[in-house]
């Protein structure tokens, strides 16, 4: 079994088409099923949703001191909205899942293994 | 006394003959039994230093795959019991089947699932395309890191990082060795496909099959279509890739000049064409036709039958390419088959017809594209477009013989 971390990421400035409240309503729908298939079947380890980017806060430690910025550590448009973290039997297992969270937040999904500590 | 002739000569060019037609079988058995590429890779190299070492004098065993697997998985457990963590594997080795012992056709049976599975995991979509023809062709064609670096016309550092980032993926995201199930297999079957199709054109512009990389790298293409083929044979666009390299394959030897320059179509000696390729190609396309589940690599095979056919470009059945084209146009609506079709439109309609139509085409940069506008322009009278053209198609040009080729006819233009 491998953990894989499934995460959303919003483009600043991007311009998509707005959902409208059924359709929206109809995603929340979709996610809470995905949700419960996923913890049912054991494949759900955690998942969260994030505050937009400006909210972060940025800690640097540099000679013994400690330096507290304002924003998100990367400059870049994309930011991580959200993620889920699974476990399953290989890639072909976890990019299933990614499909179906997808094709139900119409969004993105990268899909990267956990590191399991044996150097690959 | 010694029967000398029976044994055959072995140098070191007939073990690596061997390797290449034997190596991907055995690391793809390998993988399956040690599940990882580098062992299965090591110790398949280590059997071959052992088979180089051992077979000149000893002789070629009955079978040399099965003794190269054998040989490769006993090392592979002799380094892992080493390094100490051999005990498990060990047992797990014992549990599968030597091959070459395989006696009844269920051990068969799963070592070529084995070539299959390798085949579908270095074709995985996760990885880049780029990715995908490094790994098969090293890791199931048997071609050397300096060999695949060569034909794809990069340095040899660079492919050999590109490889172990591509291995590395496989093993950290746990790209799964498998064969995809057959809802799946449409989506997965194409970049296998595509894989092969591309190992064949990456040769294709090298003159004559002797030359060590073109010949090397169209020989490979086609040997793991006929794999494939042989593999899957209910999937109608695998015979249909076959029948595709069979046919184009067949006009290589008429293809180029023996200074080494390129020979078009029209222009070329149909009595040098594979008569053999020819056949075994087109039995494939009445195969398909019968079967009627038409796809991209059926119809561009069966186009390249119809040329077959004919004795000479007059006396090609254009109606029936372009008739073709246009189905081609259907399931795959590109610019270069527009541009294929309008060439075929050419042969019947004219020049003049064909040059609207191929105007119309968004293409700048690709040399086809130029090389056929030129000719359309010189064809309809217009020389000094027709010489501008040349040019830019010269300097789009990939290889050196089909530069040569388009500055000839633009020189050609000069009065």
């Amino acid at each position: 079994m491998t953990q894989y971390l499934l995460s959303v990421h919003t483009v600043a400035g991007e311009v998509r088409e707005p959902m409208t409240d059924e359709e929206m309503a109809q995603s929340h729908k979709q996610i809470g099923v995905i949700e419960e298939e996923l913890k049912s079947t054991g494949t759900w380890v955690y998942s969260g949703r994030l505050h937009e980017p400006g909210t972060a806060t940025v800690v640097r430690v540099s000679d013994g001191e400690t330096l507290t910025t304002d924003g998100p550590f990367a400059e870049s448009k994309e930011h991580l909205a959200g993620f889920y973290i699974i476990e399953a039997d290989d890639l072909d297992a976890a990019l299933a899942w990614a499909s179906k969270t997808a094709a139900a937040i119409h969004m993105p999904i990268e899909v990267r293994p956990f590191w399991d500590g044996s150097g690959t | 006394m010694r029967d000398v002739d029976a044994a055959p000569a072995l140098d070191d060019a007939a073990v690596g003959r061997i390797f290449r037609e034997e190596s991907g079988r055995s690391i793809a058995t390998l993988i399956r039994v040690f599940g990882d590429i580098d062992i299965a890779q090591d110790a398949v190299q280590e059997a071959f230093a052992v088979a180089l070492a051992r077979w000149p004098t000893s002789g070629l065993p009955p079978n040399p795959g099965g003794w190269i697997t054998t040989t490769a998985r006993n090392r592979a457990v002799d380094r892992l019991r080493r390094a100490s963590r051999g005990r498990e594997l060990e047992a797990e080795a014992d549990r599968m089947s030597p091959a070459g012992e395989g006696r009844d056709t269920e051990a068969v049976g799963s070592m070529q699932d084995d070539r299959l599975r390798l085949i579908f995991t270095c074709c995985h979509p996760a990885l880049s395309t780029e990715a995908q023809v490094a790994l098969t062709l090293r890791l199931l064609g048997g071609l050397t890191t300096a060999q695949v670096a060569q034909a794809f016309l990069v340095a040899e550092p660079t492919m050999a990082q590109r490889l172990v980032r591509a291995k590395r993926k496989i093993k950290a995201a746990r790209i799964p060795y498998r064969i995809p199930d057959d809802h799946e297999l449409p989506d997965r079957l194409r970049p296998v496909l595509a894989v092969v199709y591309l190992t064949y054109n990456a040769g294709a512009d090298y003159p004559g099959s002797e030359n060590a990389v073109g010949g090397g790298l169209r020989r490979e293409s086609i040997r793991l279509a006929r794999l494939l083929a042989s593999l899957m044979p209910d999937e109608p666009e695998v015979a249909g890739l076959l029948a595709l390299l069979l046919l184009t394959e067949s006009r290589q030897r008429a293809r180029f000049a023996d200074d080494g320059s390129l020979v078009l179509l029209a222009d070329q000696n149909r009595r040098r064409w594979d008569r053999a390729m020819i056949d075994e190609g087109q039995a494939i396309v009445r195969t398909c036709l019968q079967r009627n589940r038409p796809g991209p690599y059926q119809i561009q095979a069966a186009i390249n039958a119809v040329h077959a056919d004919a004795d000479a470009i007059e006396t090609t059945d254009w109606r029936q390419i372009v008739a073709l084209y246009d189905q081609l146009l259907a399931c795959t609506p590109t610019p270069v088959v527009a541009l294929n079709r309008a060439i075929a439109v050419g042969e019947i309609d004219g020049p003049a017809t064909a040059l609207a139509l191929v105007e119309q085409l968004d293409l700048d940069g690709y040399h086809p594209f130029h090389a056929t506008r030129a000719d359309l322009l010189r064809r309809v009278g217009r020389s000094d477009e027709a010489r501008d053209e040349y040019e830019s198609a010269a300097a789009t040009a990939p290889t050196a013989a089909a530069r040569d080729f388009l500055a000839g006819r633009a020189n050609g233009l000069v009065d």
